[in-house]
């Protein structure tokens, strides 16, 4: 007598919905969430560094007007700072912010127009804030008009 | 599928209130991070408009909001660390809950002595 051949119950009737491999998103949730412990110790860094600038050394916040954001960008390594700490901490908001969106908001299209004005803020805000410390200028001439301070050239 | 879950998962204590407190924080310093990016922006503007609106973070009112801002980073930097910790550290989870009394204890710390100066500085001569 023949034994019956029995067929696995699962060979080739897997439907895709229940695949784990396929999926048009790779490892995307995955690199975020390691994007996020890194990301999350260099800005530790960053910003405690930046709070102590603006508000422990010299005159703390009484001390920040124009003039002491001139004399920081006058060194590169506080423009460097200044741009890895803008990218890293809108990109590390912005991931747990979707997170957050993805966490709460049930229904498909509002989870997508959320993300959709988060998104775009997101790139405002990042390419805003390059523009302004690569563009930015000590003396600037407004209306004719040359600003003074000490270290600008007098006219 | 029914709205309302008959039970809840959440279990409450240590890990659950550290997390709404991570997720509280990151909203709040984030959308702070939107207006500073904005206020410093107006240096390209001119240095009169940057100095006219720096001027409103030195009032006391301002003073106070930059103590829970500097507060709510402190925290979510503290507790970040720790959830490193669970997460790659070996004896992590075991630990999660001392680690959350080492965070608040270290943020007490941090936030007395940025209150001592920065109180001084906003509210001083």
């Amino acid at each position: 007598m023949a034994n019956p051949v029995i067929e696995s119950p699962r060979s080739g009737r897997v439907a895709p919905e229940y695949t784990r491999r396929g999926s048009s998103k790779g490892n995307f949730e995955m690199l975020a969430w390691l994007f996020m412990r890194v990301s999350g110790i260099i800005l530790v860094v960053l910003i405690f560094v930046h709070l102590w600038t603006s508000l422990i050394d010299g005159e703390g916040i009484k001390g920040v007007d124009f003039g002491f954001v001139a004399g920081k960008w006058a060194d590169p390594v506080w423009q460097i700072w200044d741009l890895v700490m803008l990218w890293l901490a809108m990109l590390h908001g912005t991931n747990g912010v979707r997170t957050i969106i993805n966490d709460y908001a049930e229904k498909d299209s509002t989870r997508f127009w959320l993300k959709s004005v988060l998104y775009a803020s997101t790139v405002v805000i990042i390419v805003l804030g390059t523009l302004v410390i690569f563009t930015f200028d000590p003396c600037p001439v407004i209306d004719g008009v040359a600003h003074v301070a000490p270290y600008c050239p007098a006219l | 599928m029914p709205k309302t879950p008959a039970g809840t998962l959440y279990r409450g204590r240590e890990g659950m209130w550290s997390w709404v407190a991570h997720r509280i924080t990151g909203v709040v310093i984030f959308f702070f991070l939107l207006v500073h990016v904005l206020d410093t922006s107006l240096v390209r503007v001119s240095p009169e408009a940057y100095d006219a609106v720096i001027a409103a973070y030195k009032n006391p009112i301002m003073g106070l909001g930059e103590l829970g801002l500097v507060g709510a980073i402190v925290f979510h930097a503290f507790n970040g660390l720790r959830v490193i910790l669970i997460d790659f550290w070996k004896k992590g989870p075991k630990y999660q809950r001392q680690l959350l009394w080492s965070v608040i204890g270290l943020w007490f710390v941090t936030m007395v002595a940025f209150s001592i100066r920065h109180l001084s500085v906003v509210f001083g001569g």
